[in-house]
């Protein structure tokens, strides 16, 4: 096997992977973004990586992508015109929604009214009628569907969907409105709900659909420029896309159901994550991304990292397998306030962004931000490697004056207080899928990484209790590491809403053996070939009358071998650990999910050279910060000239190009075999 | 007598300095806190009622009972001053009997524990939660009689008791409870939820005080406290005048023929104190509309509508009450006398906001939002279910509904959405699949949003077609009196229910009616109240209005409210909107800050004519005089 490259597009900068799959080595590359264009940026990383790594883009065999082109358009709402066709009685279905006003009481007179992802008025219904069961109620009336079809092609929709009442029961109704509206609007691509989400639910099922056909165009357009841009420069390799649970699936998949794609930015930091646990022997990893607005954050389990059913996009919740990614608006760049009313000190959600950005990067910014605050604290050093980036560490430092002043403290102490306050927000996120969840976050090390993320890492690790702080190798260019590390995967699932004491195994085996069988066949169309694909499956139970549902990995062996009473039991001990009581009341089956697996890959990483502990060839210069309320001796080193069994006491600094670690007093890291850099309490 | 508190270590919290750092820290630590709280509860319960709508509320408080976080102020206070038992570690009160908490609960089908939170042997926090009852029992299924003259006649009551009792749980107390309600399944699941939220608060207070120090924590809490003081004191001077300033809106009826009852609340400021006081009033209903407003939780009501929008990121507590007086007659419909029936007291409840914002934003017109507040209209629908492989078993439906969000100074209302926090629709597929029902219509009602240069929300337009026989019940306001409409914006339209059945006959259906007989294949149209309009409906863009009309939001009727002629095609007619705009300019008078629509005499009426259902009579009440 030869190269894998994996992009990362970001907001601000386009990061790049370039891995060799024989030796581990690898070459990363930073380059801005071209928003007008993305492929731009792509192709001037991809040439410029190449040539470092001294090959031509034709030795490629496969570009691997994570990127937030679906996200933003359905957040910009930038997708394509979608005609809706509902039915009968059921125009309002996206106006209304779940009725559900996000905030506290008295929230809705602050809450802006969405405006739903179909047009109201590009949106129809037809008559005829499925009941709960899949029987026909009411059937179809050919000549109405007609003329629905004909008002919307009069108002020239770009997609058509269809979402019927009870279609997760019975497709048939969809379908034959599907024929209708190929027939009536050519070229117009259509997508029935019982096909992208054959799950109970209205309102989710049909914004799904919606959400799928409104970003189906743009990204289409996306994936085919960037194709030919890259055949132009002679790769041939196969392209795909990082998937929302952090999986790849092929381009071509994934231009049938973007929806899967809506959180490919995120997941490939979490599956970069992975890849560097496994090289530095970790199994339970909490991440912690930091970039220049926001923070997100994971739990990986014994090497796995949790889903979840939904993506959440802005304020609208699809229905697609995601990472289960936290996302909380502190970042480098959240800016830091006092309210005059209470005096308290807030910091973020607003964000400085990349433009006008913190005081200290000098270009506009004046407001306070984090950034700012570790630049007064002498955390993160004026002289960033290169010399390339001069921060301003006296406009930081008047920027950050104003809140010391409106809270009567000295400046440190309000820079300090800054950190403090965001990490808490970091600390509050990651708490809520690890402790909320049932997790013990001592049993877990945190992995910070994006821009931020080393920075952070060691304090939100002291308040989590969990050691060690990682910063991993590459901590700026993770997700792209993701996107070339992990492996192909596809998954679906099915309602299932019956008593676990009317089911009999045999009923599920046979339900689970033709989910298998639909997800190894889409592998196989994605070109893995056969003796690669593994197949595993999950069950969701719930006592009956719940909502909430505990997902269970199952395989039909052991459900032959120990019937349904096995899980039923695993059920009620997951359903302890989680809320501390268990139910006489009947268990109900409520979900299948297939998931097919391409296979894992070995990718080994490179050894650094061992060392003999001392960290001294590696010492760029003295330096001075403030921590602990005091100012305090500290050194700069230059991570790439670390070895591995290097050992740095706190309070230090380890810079590299597009990151600066920060290992706290107290602490002391040490560089792991393949360049990691582990911090633990000293 | 007061609660003793057993505590086995006396030495009393030391009041320490607080850094602002550490106490931004608290402040947030507590609010996820409470997050995990609301998940919890919603994860594991299992009434419709909670875990798809989210009716229940959280509370966290310090020490000595008063509110940290939560939503509906404390009554920790009042009960600890009423209850005549010991409190000690180990201890969970449970209770749902109002008149033993001075209405901290407002009827008994809210559950409430109370988790006193103790700490190597001294009471650190007390955090609690309540959630509604699907069902406990009485002469109705889901046990809001409308028909009730007492709380008797409402289910089980249970007074302040210790469903556990240092940490031995009373299994017998709960098996009596649990044998009064026709759903001992869900309460027993809803119990459960409330239980576990209180205890992952718990656990969250108790590593907060190991994190930073018991001293520190407590010293944290009376700060956050004094910060919401020193915050609604500058409020209060800046927004609230020595004028006294009144406001006055009804409930429509009680269920039993009479109506309107009048609330008044009149507000002005002495010196640094506001006094809210509800004289004016009506006095107390025979049937069960009576609310029983605990003063505390009005305070918080009030904080709360002042604060939203001058700093929406502040951590509501208790800290501020001691600056306002709430003054509340006895007898009155808002503080009625044992044993008055309490259940339906929902109306009042929501019209208690009508009335705040009224109030609040007559001196500031621009945060002045229109009338919304119906209640929550409730709809139950019970029966044995014969169809094929039923078995004919029992199943029974409570349903919340929603309606219009009024226009407001941000603008238009949601369209059938929810004013109560938290509260989400049920999907109708999930009805459909486990209740003998098929949702046939699910939209919002044309035209029912006042007219405003914001439109209010639209009502919704929900029909219900019945697949076995059973027997029904609604709750719902809003269907006599208007939701009103603020600075020129108009009155939205009121609720109405029709009964058409299966035979193709259709009947108008009180909104609030039970144990009313349905048949297979009847359909209930239930349909809810609009927001009331904001603004000069004169001044809405008419291409807007055109384009509500292709919406189907708005019909070519409903838009000469707006001064705008178009079609069917939402088509505008320039010319002849111009004339018709110049025209109504001309017949009115300066836009009122107001608009209420007709006089309560022009209501009654027309009443029938309007409504279809007679006109309520106006109550008399033996003192024939309003309480004072």
């Amino acid at each position: 096997m030869g190269y894998r490259l994996g992009v990362d597009v970001g907001g601000t900068f386009t990061d790049l992977l370039l891995f060799d799959t024989q030796t581990g080595a690898f070459w990363r590359h930073k380059t801005p973004s071209t928003p007008h264009d993305s492929s731009e940026g792509i192709l001037n990383g991809v040439q410029a990586i190449c040539a470092a790594a001294g090959i031509g883009p034709s030795s490629i065999d496969y570009f691997l992508h994570g990127t937030t082109v679906a996200t933003n358009a359905v957040l910009e709402g930038k997708g394509a015109r979608v005609g809706l066709v509902t039915t009968e009685g059921y125009r309002h279905i996206m106006q209304i929604a779940r009725s559900f006003v996000p905030g506290g009481l008295a929230a809705w007179i602050i809450w802006p009214k969405p405006t739903p992802l179909a047009r109201l008025e590009d949106t129809v219904t037809v008559k005829g009628r499925m009941d709960a069961a899949g029987q026909e109620v009411r059937p179809l009336d050919e000549g109405d569907i007609r003329h629905q079809l004909g008002l919307l092609k009069a108002k020239g929709v770009e997609a058509v969907t269809v979402s019927l009442i009870n279609a997760y029961a019975n497709g048939a109704h969809e379908a034959r409105i599907g024929e209708l509206a190929r027939e009536i609007l050519p070229g117009i691509p259509v997508s029935l709900s019982h096909q992208v989400l054959p799950e109970m639910q209205e309102y989710e099922r049909t914004l799904t659909t919606v959400a799928n056909a409104a970003v189906r165009p743009v990204v289409s357009n996306y994936v085919s420029n960037l194709r030919r841009r890259l055949a132009d420069t002679g790769m041939a390799g196969k392209l795909s896309l990082l998937r929302s649970d952090g999986g790849l699936m092929s381009a071509e998949k994934a231009e049938e159901h973007p929806v899967n794609i809506l959180m490919s930015g995120p997941a490939g930091g979490v599956t970069g994550a992975l890849w560097v646990a496994k090289n530095a022997g970790l199994k339970n990893i909490l991440t912690l991304d930091v970039g220049g607005t926001s923070t997100d954050v994971a739990l990986i389990e014994n090497l796995e990292p949790r889903r979840q059913r939904e993506t959440e996009v802005g304020h609208l919740k699809v229905r697609a397998s995601a990472l289960d990614v936290k996302t909380v608006g502190a970042g480098g760049g959240s800016i830091a306030y006092v309210p005059e009313l209470t005096r308290a000190l807030r910091v973020g959600p607003q964000s400085a962004g990349a433009v006008p950005g913190p005081v200290a990067y000098g270009k506009g910014g004046e407001l306070p931000t984090v950034t700012d605050a570790n630049v007064v604290l002498g955390y993160l050093p004026e002289n960033l490697l290169g010399g390339s980036f001069q921060l301003d560490r006296e406009g930081a430092k008047r920027a950050v004056q104003t809140i010391a002043d409106a809270l009567g403290i000295d400046l440190m102490a309000a820079a300090r207080g800054i950190i403090d306050i965001v990490n808490e927000n970091m600390f509050g996120a990651l708490r809520m899928i690890s402790v909320q969840q049932g997790y013990d976050p001592r049993h877990f090390a945190l992995m910070g990484f994006g821009g931020a993320g080393p920075l952070h890492v060691n304090a939100v690790a002291r308040l989590m209790g969990s050691w060690p702080a990682v910063s991993p190798v590459s901590p700026g260019v993770l997700c792209a590491l993701g996107d070339a590390t992990t492996r192909m995967r596809t998954e679906t699932a099915r309602s299932f809403s019956k008593l676990a004491s009317a089911t009999e195994a045999a009923e599920l085996i046979a339900v689970l053996d033709e989910m298998a069988a639909q997800t190894r066949t889409e592998l196989l169309a994605d070109g893995v070939p056969a003796d690669e694909i593994s197949c595993a499956f999950e069950i969701d139970v719930r006592y009956a009358g719940q909502a909430f549902e505990v997902p269970l990995t199952i395989t039909p062996e052991a459900l032959k071998a120990e019937g349904v009473a096995a899980i039923l039991h695993r059920f009620d001990e997951e359903h302890h650990r989680l809320f501390t009581f268990n139910m006489d009341t009947p268990h109900e089956i409520v979900n299948l999910r297939a998931v097919a697996l391409g296979r894992a890959l070995d990718l080994p990483a490179a050894e650094l050279p061992k060392g003999d502990g001392n960290p001294a060839a590696a010492r760029m210069r003295d330096h001075t910060l403030w921590m602990d309320g005091r100012e305090q001796a500290a050194v700069i080193y230059d991570r790439a000239k670390l070895r591995q069994g290097d050992v740095i006491p706190g309070p230090a600094i380890v810079v590299e190009m597009d990151s600066t670690t920060l290992i706290e007093s107290g602490c002391v890291a040490t560089v792991d075999r393949v360049g990691n850099i582990l911090i633990n309490l000293a | 007598m007061p609660a003793t508190i057993v505590a086995t270590n006396q030495t009393p919290f030391r009041q320490v300095p607080i850094d602002p750092v550490t106490l931004d820290i608290i402040e947030n630590a507590l609010r996820n806190a409470r997050i995990e709280m609301d998940a919890t509860l919603v994860r594991t319960a299992m009434s419709p009622g909670i875990r798809e709508q989210g009716d229940a509320f959280p509370l966290i408080a310090d020490h000595t009972g008063k509110m940290i976080v939560g939503q509906f102020g404390s009554f920790i206070g009042g009960f600890l001053a009423s209850y005549d038992g010991t409190l000690e570690d180990g201890d969970m009160i449970f209770l749902s009997d109002p008149y033993s908490c001075e209405g901290a609960i407002s009827h008994s089908n809210d559950w409430l524990v109370l988790l006193p939170v103790f700490k190597d042997g001294r009471l650190l926090a007390y955090t609690a939660m309540f959630g509604h009852q699907s069902d406990i029992g009485g002469k109705v299924v889901g046990s809001m009689p409308i028909k009730a003259h007492s709380i008797f006649e409402e289910g089980v009551r249970v007074p302040p008791v210790k469903i556990w009792k240092k940490g031995e749980f009373n299994a017998e107390l709960m098996k009596l409870v649990l044998h009064q309600t026709r759903k001992p399944d869900w309460c027993q699941a809803d119990f459960n939820a409330l239980v576990a939220s209180c205890r992952v608060a718990a656990r969250r207070v108790i590593e907060m005080a190991e994190r930073f120090g018991d001293d520190i924590y407590v010293s944290a809490t009376q700060e956050l406290l004094a910060r919401n003081h020193r915050a609604m004191q500058a409020l209060i001077g800046m927004a609230v005048a020595e004028e006294p300033v009144s406001f006055e809106d009804y409930i429509c009826d009680d269920g039993m023929g009479y109506g309107p009852y009048r609330m008044r609340c009149t507000m002005w400021r002495e010196g640094e104190k506001v006094v809210l006081d509800f004289a004016g009033t009506d006095p107390q209903s025979a049937a069960s509309i009576n609310f029983y407003l605990n003063e505390n939780m009005f305070k918080m009501f009030f904080g709360i509508y002042m604060i939203m929008v001058f700093d929406p990121q502040i951590l509501f507590n208790d800290g501020f009450y001691d600056l306002i007086e709430v003054r509340i007659p006895e007898g009155s419909l808002l503080k009625p006398k044992f044993p008055a029936a309490l259940s339906g007291r929902t109306h009042a409840l929501g019209r208690i906001f009508d009335i705040l914002g009224g109030l609040l934003g007559q001196k500031t017109p621009e945060f002045l939002n229109a009338a919304g507040f119906s209640s929550s209209p409730h709809l139950f629908y019970s029966g044995n279910d014969h169809r094929p492989g039923k078995g004919g078993e029992w199943f029974q439906l409570f349903q919340i509904g929603f309606g219009g969000i009024p226009g407001r100074p941000l603008g238009d209302g949601p369209d059938g959405h929810s004013l109560w926090p938290g509260f989400t629709n049920v999907p109708n597929e999930f009805l459909e699949r486990y209740f003998p029902m098929r949702i046939e219509r699910y939209e919002t009602e044309p035209d029912s949003g006042g007219a405003g240069l914001h439109r209010g929300g639209n009502g919704i337009h929900m029909t219900y077609r019945f697949l076995a026989s059973g027997t029904i019940s609604i709750h719902d306001d809003r269907w006599f009196v208007p939701p009103w409409g603020v600075n020129g914006g108009e009155p939205g339209q009121r609720a109405r229910k029709v009964l058409e059945r299966a035979d193709g006959t259709t009947e108008i259906v009180g909104n609030k009616v039970e144990d009313v007989a349905v048949a297979e294949g009847d359909q209930l149209h239930f349909i809810t109240w609009g927001g009331g309009g904001w603004g000069d409906p004169l001044a809405r863009d008419p291409a807007l209005v055109g384009l509500e009309i292709t919406q189907g939001l708005v019909t070519p009727a409903g838009a000469r409210a707006y001064g705008v002629v178009a079609d069917a095609a939402g088509a505008i007619d320039a010319a002849a909107t111009e004339a018709l705009r110049t025209e109504l300019r001309a017949a009115r008078g300066d836009l009122p800050l107001f608009s209420f629509g007709p006089s309560i005499e022009q209501l009654r009426a027309a009443c029938a004519a309007e409504t279809g259902l007679p006109a309520p009579i106006q109550p008399q009440w033996a003192m024939a005089e309003a309480a004072e």
